[in-house]
């Protein structure tokens, strides 16, 4: 790590206030990700603006039904809060699905939304890579790939976002609540991360001087019929190849509702809104599932060593819409998959 | 000149000022600072969990927290587990179990499993096996460390 300063905000203006005052300085909340890539020289800010003890750890209820979540609630904590167990059970399975024990303990929620890439070439600073350093190229699209995007890619970037609980979030339509020099603004969960086009190294909307407040979910918890299934190459403590959150309403055998958000595929978590309308007042069986999947991975885009992935995730979809429709979740702890 | 912040930190039980530089981990504290080597460094990348200790009684891998982030926090490491010379409970069952080979692991391992006992998140097998998984152990000596968390478990009360 380099020689870096480090400072204490007192409150969210004062954190506001000292980031828009210098452009290479950064928030540090839970810091397993900072942390981690300053160690490697990926991230290099002058100073650190310490967020973690300002008073963003809350979970409430909010008058529409929903709960709006601090940006500074540990992952765990989240994950294990009465809340989201009853209410959002999709997003408490997707955090579980992450990460380990000790690190959901120390991982913000804010911290989650805004961790970047595990593309081996963005950690490694002797080669080329468009997301460290605008320009320089990308070493993944011609080398080692397997982890990489199927979907939404470019000539510039393959990198996958590596988050499983922003896929939970994702489904479930949650809306950021940022703060900035100029007031308070709302981003909604699918316009806060970007596709890498030709500006990867952009990798969410939020400016470089706001700060994420809240996290807010709309009432709509899809409690009864949902799943979030991980494939990874160990059974815990790895990222996804894939992952999917499956969430549907049902009446009598119809779907009423249905949400499809992919993680591992995309520099996003990936939803489809032709996939989800197409699976909307059909019967919940292995034909529509199968037609959902086909159209989500339509534009799919295969290299070298992740071709895998088009299948895995194909199949990924149909056994998490088929888990979501019966009712019986991925469990987080017996890896089975049933 | 490179700036030192002080800290306090109550390590062990026992309140304890450092000074710092703003990079220096609790984990390097720990070790070079304050010469408690039993926590580990593995991978110092968040990785392997040798380097868990607890901080305020809960979990966190020490190689990824920033010292001067945690003024004023209580801080237990392998070495403050025991009380007045007797064992944890964590601490018999491991060697009840024979719950290691080389060691290495074994501070991290059973500051996690200290950490996922005032949790109370695991019941069964799978579910300790899933809670632990934030602590490798390269001579695989998992099914003995799993053996001796759930003996610690009943023996502390709080299996189901
Ligand atoms: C070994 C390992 C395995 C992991 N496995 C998984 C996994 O399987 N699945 C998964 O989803 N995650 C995984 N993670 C990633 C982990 O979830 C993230 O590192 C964590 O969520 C980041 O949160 P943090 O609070 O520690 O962020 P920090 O490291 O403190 O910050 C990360 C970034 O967010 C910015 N930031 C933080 N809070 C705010 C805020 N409120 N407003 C604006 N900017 C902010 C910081 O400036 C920084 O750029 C893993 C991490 C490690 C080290
Ligand atoms: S895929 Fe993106 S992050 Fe990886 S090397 Fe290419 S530009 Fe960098
Ligand atoms: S040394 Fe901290 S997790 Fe490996
Ligand atoms: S006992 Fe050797 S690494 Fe676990």
């Amino acid at each position: 790590m380099i020689d870096f300063e480090y400072a204490r905000a007192s409150d969210v203006a004062d954190a506001v206030r000292r980031i828009a005052s210098d452009p290479t300085a950064k928030f540090i909340a839970g810091g397993t990700n900072l942390i981690d890539l300053m160690k490697g020289n990926v991230e290099r800010p002058s100073r650190l603006i310490d967020i973690s003890r300002l008073p963003l750890k809350t979970v409430e209820k909010t008058a529409a039904g929903g709960v709006v979540i601090g940006a500074l609630v540990p992952n765990s904590d989240l994950s294990y809060h009465p809340l989201i167990e009853q209410q959002y059970p999709l997003l408490a399975s997707a955090i579980r699905a992450g990460a380990s024990q000790q690190l959901r303990n120390m991982a913000s929620t804010g911290g989650n939304l805004l961790q970047r890439t595990r593309c081996y070439y963005f950690y490694d600073t002797a080669t080329p890579c468009n997301k460290r350093e605008p320009g320089s190229g990308c070493s993944a699209i011609k080398g080692l790939n397997r982890m990489h995007a199927i979907l939404g890619t470019s000539d510039a970037c393959i990198a996958t976002h590596p988050s499983d609980m922003c896929v939970g979030l994702a489904a479930l339509e949650a809306k950021v609540h940022v703060m900035g020099p100029g007031g308070e603004r709302t981003i909604v969960f699918e316009d806060f991360h970007r596709l890498p086009g030709e500006t990867p190294h952009l990798d969410t909307n939020l400016h470089p001087d706001e700060i994420v407040t809240t996290i807010e979910l709309p009432a709509r918890g899809f409690a009864t019929n949902y799943t979030y299934l991980k494939i990874r190459d160990r059974l815990s403590y790895a990222f996804a190849l894939v992952s999917v959150a499956a969430a549907l309403e049902l009446d009598g055998g119809t779907i009423t509702e249905a949400r499809l958000a992919l993680g591992g595929v995309a520099h996003k978590p990936w939803r489809d809104p032709a996939a989800e309308a197409a699976l909307r007042g059909q019967a919940g069986d292995q034909t529509s599932f199968a037609r959902a999947a086909d159209l989500l991975l339509r534009d799919a885009k295969r290299f070298a060593h992740n071709a895998f992935k088009i299948d895995l995730a194909r199949r990924a979809i149909v056994r998490a819409l088929t888990q979501a429709a019966q009712g019986t979740p991925q469990s987080q702890s017996d890896k089975k998959i049933r | 000149m490179v700036s030192r912040i002080p800290v306090t930190l109550v390590v062990n039980g026992i309140e304890t000022q450092l000074e710092v530089t703003p990079w220096t981990t609790l984990l390097d504290a720990l070790r070079d600072h304050l010469h408690l080597t039993g926590t580990k460094k593995g991978c110092d990348h968040g990785q392997c969990g040798a380097c868990t200790v607890l901080i305020d009684g809960r979990r966190v891998n020490s190689c990824l927290t920033l010292t001067v982030m945690k003024d004023g926090a209580e801080v237990t490491t392998i070495e403050g587990l025991a009380t007045d010379g007797a064992l944890h409970p964590l601490q018999q069952a491991f060697i009840d179990h024979d719950a290691f080979q080389c060691g290495y692991c074994t501070p991290g391992q059973i500051c996690s499993a200290a950490g996922l006992l005032a949790e109370g998140k695991a019941r069964t097998e799978d579910e300790i096996r899933e809670l632990m998984s934030g602590n490798i152990c390269r001579c695989g000596a998992y099914p003995n460390i799993v053996a001796a968390i759930h003996q610690a478990m009943g023996a502390m009360g709080s299996a189901s």
